[in-house]
């Protein structure tokens, strides 16, 4: 029988279950007799919570030009609880949704998961944003479906169906938004990519509540203290965007039926004046519940139209890049102005030969660029790599080239204000060290020197070059925003990068880009009523070549930097120059000339087959 | 003799039964409270909760009844084939049962639902009292000890596999059980030091000391190592140098490293403490060693578990799935998640809160009714109970279980045979796990482990299986003096 050794242990055991009962007591008697915070509702009253939306910021161009606003929309919510003898067929065909939709909504309004703080009792929102042609509809039906209610929202409204990338949109709050900031609840609207996206936090404002009182019947009974808990919303801010909305939407008119990217900069400021990128699409068709039709639509397009292009895509610069390595050699001393290197039709080395079109040789420095020379730059870089007396080996050369290369803002992020930027790429020592085993030299990657081989920039780095070069060795991050009413731009927004580069050997190269466009490869980018500094790129590719141009103007005092980056455009002078010189121009004299005006529905009208 | 019945029906104790029929009806109210609602003012259609939950009370008293026919005999005779049986069932339960909100542990029968976890308890116990009487049987014995714990775990895994982690863990009750069957008693201990040590080391893994650059979770789990250890030490052996050694060791190194840190230079001193536990473990080798006293192997097994569950913890933490990560996060303090895996506890303390010295008063629950506290007709259930009647009724429906559980005890005691002791301790230490970790999550004490609040739950199967546990053993109590008569 029973060891009564053990008998002992009866007292233990009664004794756990009284100490687990006392434990209890006393955390009851703290919850329900000590602590305030949980009497307050003592009194047989519920709190309800009716949060109010506030207005969200408003957008605007640089001139003031209102781009995004806001208008009253319904959003339909259901108290579960009162929804009886519904006509599905008849509420379903009202609102253009299948049954099979409808079941789906019902069902997510009841899963805790989704909708944690669900009851049955309080409004729940059933679909958001409807159209206004629905709206007059179901309205006129709301008797008929008990249980449903409409609730006044606003709802983004853009003025121009352009600049739908830097822009964004706004759409209902994502589980994973909710997890990341408690701010949001399911239903809420949260700005999706470009500025309401970056801005978010901004353009919001902050949500009001109203603290009701209700009763055991769930009748409202008034505010709780007089509404002493009750919170006005706070509108959000409106934003000021540096963008020029006359030079975006010449700039989204040129690069019709093309594939691409456009940026424009103010060098002294670092303000983005247009961003464009190829193709695009009416933010407007974005509105309330088309959008993720639309979204998954664009998401299958091979063009890839939700992609933008000017900091999202990576592309080589080509020649475009030149002018960065003439800036590197000039400072580490491989070359001076005086220094010519030979180019018969190309850079020969052995076996290895980089093509070049026809020019004088040999060449120094200015003329290279301006006739865009590919062998001055492959003898720079392998006069550079090859230099055992300033590097003690090819790896030490090749970082003190990429760090060059980083200091103007390649191969990392340039920090702009809005999401999805690309870090585009610079190779370094290690990368070609792990390509080619340890054994490698200038000869192995010679063109990274013309911006081919392992070189990729985003139209918004190139673009930024530019800007670079127009302020003789510096840029300000660039930036979309130029105001926040009621606030300020983030510090590094307005960072000063200084190049370590002389600013007599950004003369130099500026003079080079002259050239070009007085006699080089730039020439249809000059004009008689400013100078343009300009330079070309044609980079190559598996398929057509890329055209590309970047230039800034007036040469002296730039007002505008500017990348251009047409797809399978051809020649640099083909797209990149007349697009690159019709926005200077816009943006400079305000207006297209005569000629212009032709000349920019002639490009408008020149589409590019993509297959 | 012959008037067998007769003294069968003299010997029911009417006071556990009483306590029943308190308990049970008291739930049923609860559960009219939980469901009641404004535009549904029906307690007793069958279309409601509650009046469901009459059905299943109704059944249960005929169950209860039935059950007091059967003799003690047949459970003796048929407990290996009812555990066979009910693992059986709990093992199709994994195949057959259709995705309930994301477990596997539903059999639907026409308009119900059963759960057959809900139901293996009893099964479990009967094997374990049959097992524990065969008349060889030794708690000593590895062999016969593993089978006990296979026993107890092959339920266990089988629940879980049906994605009910909550139901199965209410099998570690047993051994609750097997220490008052003799177990031995460090084995409880190291369980609790175990969850203390994961309660404090993770809860404080991030926050350091005032002026030292030392985790609190680390320096208390390592402080607490070493006087658990001289305890241990102490209680098994009485060797009083040994209690002076290991304390002015352990007690002296730890306040002159945190003076010497605070005067002189801080640094890392749960090195230092980590090298007395360290040290401990090696003097207690020694000593088992030099000595052949083997316990001291144990204690100091104790001791490198503990010095290293810390470090252990981590590892732990991070193979637990998110959900019940978050849900020990919540618990422990560390996430502030009131909409999330919080959402249900804070609800439930604001209903509880609400109720005040004598609560709302019945049907008048504002904060359940409203439904803003989940599952509270089921594992929430006393949330209601809080709120409409207060302190006076939550109070009173502790100590009313207090009460059932210490007269179940009683009962258990008196038991003339092992089968009858082993089932009745069963039957504590289940409704005493039930109890604690039901009504502990709703006041936010202890994890949210969605396991029943016994006979106020609602659920047919929940009440079934309760019932079924409890009048079995009021059945085997009741034939206590037949027995002493043969």
């Amino acid at each position: 029988m029973s060891d009564p050794k053990y008998e002992y242990r009866k007292f233990v055991i009664g004794g756990i279950v009284l100490l687990i009962v006392i434990t209890y007591s006393i955390r009851l008697a703290y919850l329900q007799l000590m602590c305030e915070d949980y009497k307050v509702f003592a009194d047989s009253n519920a709190f309800l919570n009716n949060v109010i939306f506030p207005a969200r910021g408003v957008i605007y161009d640089r001139n003031g030009d209102l781009l995004v606003y806001n208008q009253p929309a319904y959003d339909i919510m259901v108290v579960m609880r009162e929804v009886e003898n519904l006509d599905t067929l008849d509420f379903c065909s009202t609102l253009d949704i299948t049954k099979d939709e409808f079941i789906q909504r019902m069902n997510n309004i009841k899963d805790r998961n989704k909708n944690p703080g669900y009851s049955s009792y309080t409004h729940q929102i059933f679909m958001g944003q409807i159209r206004s042609r629905e709206f007059s509809v179901f309205q006129e039906k709301l008797f008929r479906f008990k249980g449903f209610y409409l609730r006044e929202r606003n709802v983004r409204r853009y003025t121009y169906p352009n600049a739908a990338h830097l822009l964004g949109d706004v759409a209902e709050v994502s589980p994973r938004d909710i997890e990341r900031d408690e701010y949001y609840d399911p239903g809420d609207y949260i700005g999706k990519q470009g500025v309401e996206s970056s801005y978010e936090t901004d353009l919001r404002g902050v949500k009001g509540v109203q603290v009701l009182l209700r009763d055991a019947h769930g009748r409202i009974q008034g505010h709780y203290k007089n509404g002493a808990y009750d919170r006005k919303p706070v509108p959000g801010r409106n934003i000021t965007l540096s963008i020029d909305m006359e030079l975006q939407r010449l700039g989204e008119r040129l690069m019709e039926g093309k594939m691409g990217a456009i940026v424009a900069i103010e060098p002294s400021t670092g303000e983005v004046l247009a961003m464009v990128s190829a193709p695009n699409y009416d933010p407007r068709l974005m509105e309330g519940k088309e959008r993720s039709r639309r979204m998954s639509e664009m998401f299958k397009d091979p063009m890839k139209p939700m992609l933008n292009r000017a900091i999202s895509g990576t592309y080589p610069p080509g020649s475009t890049f030149k002018t960065s390595q003439g800036l590197t050699f000039l400072q580490e001393g491989i070359i001076t102005d005086k220094t010519i290197y030979p180019c018969a039709h190309g850079f020969r080395y052995g076996r290895l030969k980089v093509g070049c079109h026809s020019h004088p040789s040999p060449i120094p420095l200015i003329p290279a660029i301006a006739t865009s020379c590919n062998g001055y730059f492959c003898w720079g870089l392998y006069y550079m790599l090859g230099n055992r007396k300033k590097y003690p080996t090819v790896q030490q050369a090749m970082t003190t080239w990429k760090d060059y290369m980083v200091s103007m803002g390649f191969g990392y992020r340039l920090g702009i204000d809005m999401p999805g930027e690309a870090r585009g790429m610079i190779p370094n020592a290690n990368f070609y060290d792990k390509v080619y085993r340890q054994n490698w030299s200038a000869l192995n990657i010679i063109s990274i020197s013309i911006g081919q081989g392992e070189v990729t920039l985003t139209p918004l780095q190139i673009a930024n070059l530019g800007a670079t070069i127009a302020n003789r060795g510096y840029y300000i991050t660039p930036h979309v925003v130029k105001h926040v009413e009621g606030g300020k731009l983030a510090d590094s927004l307005l960072y000063k990068h200084v190049v370590p580069v002389d600013k007599r050997y950004y003369e130099m190269v500026v003079n080079g880009m002259r050239g070009a466009v007085i006699g080089g490869t730039c020439r249809g980018a000059n004009n008689p009523w400013y100078e343009v500094c300009g330079k070309t790129g044609t980079a190559q590719n598996r398929g057509h070549d890329h055209s590309v141009f970047m230039g800034f103007a007036p040469r002296n005092n730039p007002k505008i930097a500017i990348a251009v980056y047409v797809e399978n455009g051809g020649w640099g002078a083909t797209y990149g120059v007349p697009i690159g010189a019709l926005m200077m121009e816009q943006y400079i004299r305000g207006e297209l000339s005569e000629a212009s005006k032709q000349r920019a529905l002639s490009i408008q009208g020149r589409h590019i087959i993509y297959n | 003799m012959n008037r067998k019945p007769k003294s069968i029906f003299m010997s029911i104790d009417w006071i556990t039964i009483l306590l029943y029929v308190i308990l049970i009806t008291w739930g049923w109210f609860s559960v009219c409270g939980a469901c009641y609602d404004f535009s549904n003012h029906d307690l007793f259609g069958w279309e409601t909760n509650s009046g469901k939950q009459l059905v299943w009370g109704g059944t249960s008293l005929v169950l209860a009844a039935l059950l007091m026919l059967v003799e003690k005999k047949f459970f003796d005779s048929t407990a290996y084939f009812i555990y066979a049986l009910i693992i059986f069932l709990l093992f199709i339960t994994i195949f057959i049962a259709p995705d309930t909100k994301g477990s596997h542990s539903w059999i639907p029968i026409g308009p119900v639902k059963l759960q057959p976890a809900e139901f293996a308890k009893f099964a479990v116990a009967l094997a374990l009292g049959k097992y524990m009487s065969e008349y060889n049987f030794s708690m000593r014995n590895t062999r016969h000890f593993s089978t006990l714990v296979a026993i107890i775990v092959v339920p266990m895994l089988l629940i879980i596999m049906q994605r009910e982690t909550g139901s199965a863990l209410v099998y570690f009750a047993f051994f609750l059980m097997l220490y008052r069957e003799g177990m031995t008693g460090s084995l409880l201990f190291t369980g609790f030091a175990t969850v203390l040590y994961f309660v404090v080391g993770l809860r404080y893994s991030d926050s350091l000391m005032s002026y030292l650059p030392v985790s609190i979770g680390e320096f208390t789990v390592l402080l607490l190592s070493m006087i658990f250890t001289t305890m241990l030490s102490w209680i098994y052996y009485r060797d009083t140098d040994d209690l002076k050694l290991m304390s002015a060791v352990g007690l002296g190194t730890t306040s002159f490293m945190l003076l010497f840190a605070f005067f002189v230079i801080p640094f890392n001193i749960c090195v230092i403490m980590l090298t007395v536990n360290i040290l401990f473990v090696l003097y207690l080798v020694g000593k088992a060693l030099y000595y052949k006293l083997y316990r001291y192997l144990l204690i100091a097994l104790f001791c490198t578990f503990s010095s290293g569950f810390y470090y252990m913890c981590d590892t732990i933490f991070d193979h637990l799935e998110p959900h019940q990560r978050i849900r020990i996060e919540v618990l422990l303090g560390m996430k502030d998640d009131p909409r999330g895996a919080g959402y249900n506890v804070n609800q439930a303390k604001i209903a509880i809160g609400s109720g005040g010295l004598t609560g709302k008063g019945f049907l008048n629950g504002t904060q359940t009714k409203l439904k803003y506290v989940p599952e509270q007709h089921t594992d929430f259930i006393f949330c209601t109970v809080g709120e409409e009647e207060g302190f006076i009724g939550s109070f009173g429906v502790l100590v009313t279980f207090l009460c059932f559980i210490w007269r179940l005890i009683i009962l258990a005691e008196r038991q003339p045979d092992t089968l009858g002791r082993v089932y009745g301790y069963s039957v504590v230490s289940i409704f005493t796990f039930h109890l604690f970790i039901n009504i502990g999550m709703v006041l936010g004490l202890t994890p949210v482990i969605g396991i029943p609040l016994p006979f106020f739950s609602y659920g047919g199967s929940s009440l079934w299986g309760f019932t079924i546990l409890l009048f079995i053993f009021l059945r085997m109590d009741a034939e206590r003096n037949v027995q002493k008569v043969k």
